[in-house]
């Protein structure tokens, strides 16, 4: 099957205004009668959800929390970037554009990426609407930060809960469209199936949580925002719950999925401390901007750290990238790390860790207090006091977060950090239109691939989120209905419904049926274990398929073994978790694919095997310039096709950050 | 709540007033004075008639919050560590207030009925040799009653304790300036009010007034 | 921060839907590292109860970094457990010693009915949203970011109240289950900006009257809710909003 991306033609800047332009539109009376699915109530899902009712679509939202205010978006910390360039420090359309797709390694679609820096700006004139408080100047105009990879301050936030502030807005927007009855609510529920009636996608096959019971649900279109699929790691910065089931079902049903191998590996990330770990706890990439990254210059050095003297101490991301330092994208941070321990150099019990030491802008930032009373003959004590109070103001619940956690004072003592899978580059495969290859069913936010490339750069998923829900989706997806507006609603008693719910209820009965030994969880955890040590920071052709084999015998036992307890028809978070799990594992199988496919490095990919003598990532631009959109075959058999990536404007050059 | 609670407060400096002109030892007199005024000027007696009515809505207010608080949660914990997060008195207002109530059933039997028997019974001509303050001296030789009346007032001390800032945060009014002020003002009042009442009865019987 | 291993009991809420009745169980846990969350200890009891073939404890929880509201006991007497500004799955094991009893039960309120053993059902929350929580603007209306300044102050208390989490803490540790904490943190958010203004007194009357209708319990100012609040909501939002609720109803037409 050939892809067609179906970018406009014309100029890279004019593209976007072009196709809202000549874009097919549904009047409003034929709006009423067209029933859009959304899968998913975080940042893509809600606002796409509140566009659409608000343009007066009939909408049915669904999401397997308690609320859609509990989605996972809810949790991203640092910021979310926009092209407003209210710093005058030269920031543009362009500028977001190009940081962006070589933050992503020239593995992004330029067409898209362009569009989601024009309409970054709109994203915050948006929720400021909404009352999303951000960070104020006294003067009361926005303030802003900088982030990992560029070098100008673009990235809106507010405290280190911006993900929570934007959810909200999003959650708010979408509950007030419930009240006015243009958006249908299901919580407690998940996607179970994809409906497809003559090869469009026309409903999902729902079950409520609460009491196991399957719902059929119609809609002209099927929208997936369902995040991204870290917990294959089965440790990672993602919630318990979030999942890869939606886009895998669509995946299986025909959906190419996208560059599956491509993961994020944040580096800023809690250690894990036991084996009981269920989940690992990020601290927002903004303590980098003031947080120094180093390790001690001896191996094995067992010291406190406050003891280790200053000249004993390799800052090692300011002595390989000296201009961009410890602000270099996160792959290129998170190699960084993972290199230092490898060596031995690692600190902590486990020594795998580096630490994240806020004492040089505790003293700076004291000392500019001092100075700002006419204080001139401060001593250091009160300087460090004052200090202590400016970062507290900027990362003071991160450092709490810290403390719960660890039991240690960052104040006092360096963090202790470690990269840690964070997010999904990879994702259902999408054209312009954010259109997988089903017809009528689309993937919005981190469920697609698009935007991204290679590596996501910091404070941009908030942006894709929200640019997918609130400005893309109401334009592409009328360009969708106009041609449907004939078609009436199909009664949920149609075959194809019929057929997809048997096919649900009859795996569920498969799983409960088992009654195996092995508990979900151990199937999890060993799933996870080996992704990260074959498919995680570096990947080499061995390890990859050593993997796939691995991952194969996992399968197989736990389709025999596996111990699911209580009923069908109850609440059963295991059964549930069984689900999920199942199709962890044969994306897992997929991803190593991937990763085995692409025998290049680019971003978060790191094949061992393509490296330079300074071990930076090298891409093969001759080689690998395409995106891979891996097609469902049968079981673990997959048919690859390539989307090219033909760059215009950013021409893809070794990226540096020396 | 709030409203009431704090008109109510208001009526206690007026009572507290009145009342702590037995201390000036002057065998009554001044007291007595003071109480005939009270008893006596038509715009109180009006505003007599509003007290009764502000106690009374304060009273429904108390039992329909009790009842709906009480069907809140139907379910109770089994166990529960409220003392971590508030105070008892706070938790107690309602078992206070009841207290009060029966307090104030006694109190009111044994003189304000007495009082305007006196006032309007006998047409007026009782009242003239009605003399309350020597009602008050025999009342209170009993030891019962000045036990009563001391618990009376240990009951009111807390309600008072919590109600104070509490009606002003009903009302709206919790300021970052003013409500410190407010509380330590709610508190001084508490003391000051409940001191005065409670050393009525107590100085009555120990005799330390004549 | 020296960690140790402790061997627990454990009484927790059983409780198989909403219309069956419940009872305590009790179970015991060995083993357990201080260094756990408390809802790591609760896998290790999970896997355990799954292994021997009983049936595990039902409870929420999702995001397990203290943002997303989701997780919800009440342990030994206290929303959320014995730290506080804290969530469950922020509550660390070094909280508790060897030998200790640990008593675990749901959120108790009518208008927060048990779904499953520690699970409830806070769909209360979303109507009352639902009834104002939000300022009317549909995508595509905004101004530009910067054409309204708000005064910092102002800017930064609006944030306070916009950190609520929605977990019901304040519900659950109130003696009467008053919603006011959490009405009151979206009133008082949205009545402190300029964006705000135009929906205000329709707003917090509406909040309040879907809040009494949920079967909330009315506010008595033990300030419970502030107390056990995990992101440190203050009461002043509650006088806030009475402020609100009064100025709105004497001025309505309505």
């Amino acid at each position: 099957m050939s892809l067609d991306s179906k970018v406009p033609h014309g100029e890279m800047d004019k593209k976007w205004t072009d196709y809202k332009g000549h874009v097919k539109l549904v009047n409003p009376a034929n709006k009423r009668k067209l029933e859009i699915i959304v899968v998913g109530t975080g940042l893509a899902g809600a606002s796409a959800a509140a566009s659409l009712g608000e343009m007066g679509y009939k909408v049915k939202a669904f999401c397997f929390q308690d609320s859609p205010r509990r989605a996972h978006s809810i949790a991203a910390q640092g910021g979310i970037n926009a092209a407003k360039n209210y710093q005058n420090d030269g920031d543009s359309v362009f500028r977001l554009f190009y940081d962006t797709v070589k933050g992503g390694d020239y593995r992004a679609r330029e067409a898209n990426v362009h569009r989601l820096a024009e309409v970054s700006a709109a994203i915050i004139d948006q929720c400021v609407a909404q009352g999303v408080p951000f960070a104020r100047e006294y003067g009361g105009l926005l303030s802003n930060r900088s982030f990992g990879g560029t070098q100008v301050q673009r990235t809106f936030y507010a405290a280190g809960q911006t993900g929570q502030q934007l959810l909200l807005g999003a959650y708010s927007a979408l509950e007030r469209q419930v009240a006015l009855g243009n958006v249908t609510m299901y919580n407690r529920h998940e996607m179970l199936d994809i409906v497809k009636i003559d090869g469009k996608a026309r409903g999902i096959i729902a079950r409520d949580l609460v009491n196991g019971t399957l719902e059929k649900h119609f809609g002209h279109a099927v929208l997936l925002c369902t995040g991204g699929y870290g917990n294959v790691f089965y440790l990672s910065t993602n919630a318990m719950g979030s999942n890869v089931t939606a886009a895998w079902k669509a995946h299986k049903q025909g959906a190419f999925f996208g560059n599956p191998c491509f993961t994020q590996i944040h580096p800023t990330c809690i250690p894990v401390s036991g084996d009981y770990q269920s989940k690992l706890t990020l601290m927002s990439e903004s303590l980098r901007n003031d947080g120094r990254i180093w390790v001690p210059m001896k191996k094995d050095d067992n010291r406190k750290a406050v003891d280790i003297p200053e000249a004993e101490r390799d800052y090692y991301l300011e002595r390989r990238y000296p201009a961009f330092g410890n602000l270099v994208p996160r792959d290129v941070a998170s190699r960084a790390a993972k290199e230092r321990c490898d060596e031995g150099y690692g600190v902590g019990t486990t020594k795998l860790a580096v630490y994240l030491d806020f004492k040089d802008a505790i003293v700076r930032y004291g000392k500019i207090e001092a100075g700002k009373t006419g204080n001139d003959t401060a001593d250091h004590d009160s300087i460090v006091k004052m200090g202590k109070a400016v970062v507290e103001e900027k990362y003071g619940n991160l450092f709490e977060m810290y403390e719960k956690i660890t039991g240690e004072n960052p104040y006092e003592m360096p963090m202790r950090i470690y990269p840690a899978v964070h997010y999904t580059m990879g994702g259902l495969w999408v054209d312009y239109e954010l259109k997988t290859t089903v017809d009528g069913l689309y993937a919005l936010g981190e469920a697609n691939f698009s935007d991204h490339g290679a590596n996501r750069l910091g404070a941009s998923a908030l942006m894709q989120g929200l640019a997918d829900g609130y400005f893309v989706i109401p334009y592409t997806l009328g360009n969708y209905l106009a041609d449907d507006i004939r078609t009436a609603s199909i009664p949920t008693s149609h075959p194809a419904f019929e057929e997809a719910e048997k096919k649900v209820s009859d795996r569920i009965n498969t799983l409960m049926n088992i009654k195996g030994k092995q508990t979900v969880e151990s199937f999890h955890k060993r799933l996870g274990k080996i992704m990260w040590d074959k498919c995680g920071m570096a990947r080499n052709a061995q390890g990859l398929q050593e993997a796939i084999s691995e991952i194969q015998a996992l399968k197989k036992e736990f389709w025999s073994d596996v111990k699911i307890p209580g009923d069908i028809n109850e609440m059963n978070p295991e059964l549930d978790k069984a689900g999920r799990v199942a199709d962890f594992i044969e994306l897992g199988e997929l991803m190593c694919k991937d990763a085995l496919d692409r025998n290049e490095s680019c971003g978060g990919h790191f094949r061992e095997e393509s490296q330079t003598e300074d071990g930076e990532a090298k891409r093969d631009d001759d080689h690998y310039s395409f995106v891979s959109a891996w097609e469902f075959k049968g079981e673990s058999e997959w048919q690859l096709n390539k989307e090219p990536l033909t760059f215009e404007i950013v021409k893809p050059t070794q990226r540096s950050y020396k | 709540m709030g409203l009431t609670g704090l008109f109510l407060i208001v009526f206690l400096i007026v009572h507290v007033g009145v009342n702590s002109c037995i201390f000036v030892n002057d065998g009554g007199e001044t007291f007595n004075k003071a109480a005939h005024f009270m008893s006596h000027n038509w715009i109180l007696r009006i505003m007599e008639i509003g007290l009764f009515a502000g106690l009374l809505l304060h009273i429904i207010q108390g039992l329909i919050l009790w009842r709906q608080n009480a069907s809140a949660r139907p379910v109770k914990y089994s166990v529960n560590a409220a003392n971590a997060n508030s105070k008892w008195y706070s938790r107690s207002m309602g078992l206070l207030g009841t207290l009060l109530l029966f307090f104030l059933v006694i109190h009111v039997s044994k003189f304000f009925i007495d009082t305007k028997i006196a006032l309007y019974a006998d047409g007026g001509a009782h009242d003239a040799s009605h003399n309350l303050y020597n009602a008050m001296k025999e009342e209170f030789q009993t030891w019962w009653v000045v036990v009563i009346y001391v618990l009376g007032v240990i009951s009111l001390f807390w309600h008072l304790l919590h109600g104070f800032q509490s009606a002003f945060q009903t009302i709206g009014i919790n300021h970052k300036r003013y409500t410190p002020i407010i509380k330590a003002i709610g508190i001084g009042y508490t003391i000051i009010v409940c001191l005065l009442f409670a050393l009525m009865p107590i100085s009555f019987y120990l005799g330390w007034i004549d | 921060m020296e960690h140790y291993n402790m061997n627990l009991t454990l009484k927790v809420w059983k409780q198989k839907n909403s219309k069956a009745g419940g009872s305590f169980e009790t179970y015991q846990v060995k083993n357990i590292s201080s260094e756990m969350s408390f809802l790591e200890m609760f896998d290790v009891l999970n896997e355990q109860l799954i292994t021997e073939g009983k049936d595990p404890i039902a409870f929420d929880h999702d995001c397990r970094e203290g943002i997303c509201g989701a997780c919800s006991m009440y342990i030994d007497g206290r929303a959320h457990g014995p730290w506080t500004k804290n969530t469950v799955c922020q509550l660390h094991m070094r909280a508790f010693k060897d030998g200790d009893t640990i008593v675990v039960e749901p959120w108790r309120a009518a208008a927060f009915p048990v779904i499953k053993d520690l699970m409830v059902d806070r769909g209360a929350f979303d109507r009352i949203m639902q009834a104002g929580g939000f300022i009317s603007v549909n995508t595509g209306n905004a101004v530009d970011a910067n054409a309204l300044p708000i005064d910092k102050k102002n800017a930064d208390t609006a944030f306070d109240a916009a950190s609520c989490i929605g977990c019901g803490a304040c519900v659950a540790a109130c003696k009467n289950s008053s919603a006011m904490l959490f009405v009151s943190a979206k009133v008082s958010q949205l009545a402190l900006l300029p964006q705000g203004q135009p929906e205000r007194e329709s707003r917090v009357l509406n909040m309040v009257a879907q809040m009494d209708k949920e079967g909330f319990g009315n506010c008595t100012n033990t300030y419970a809710c502030e107390a056990e609040c995990p992101k440190g909501i203050s009461v002043s939002n509650i006088a806030r909003m009475n402020r609100e609720y009064l100025k709105a109803g004497l001025t309505t037409e309505q």
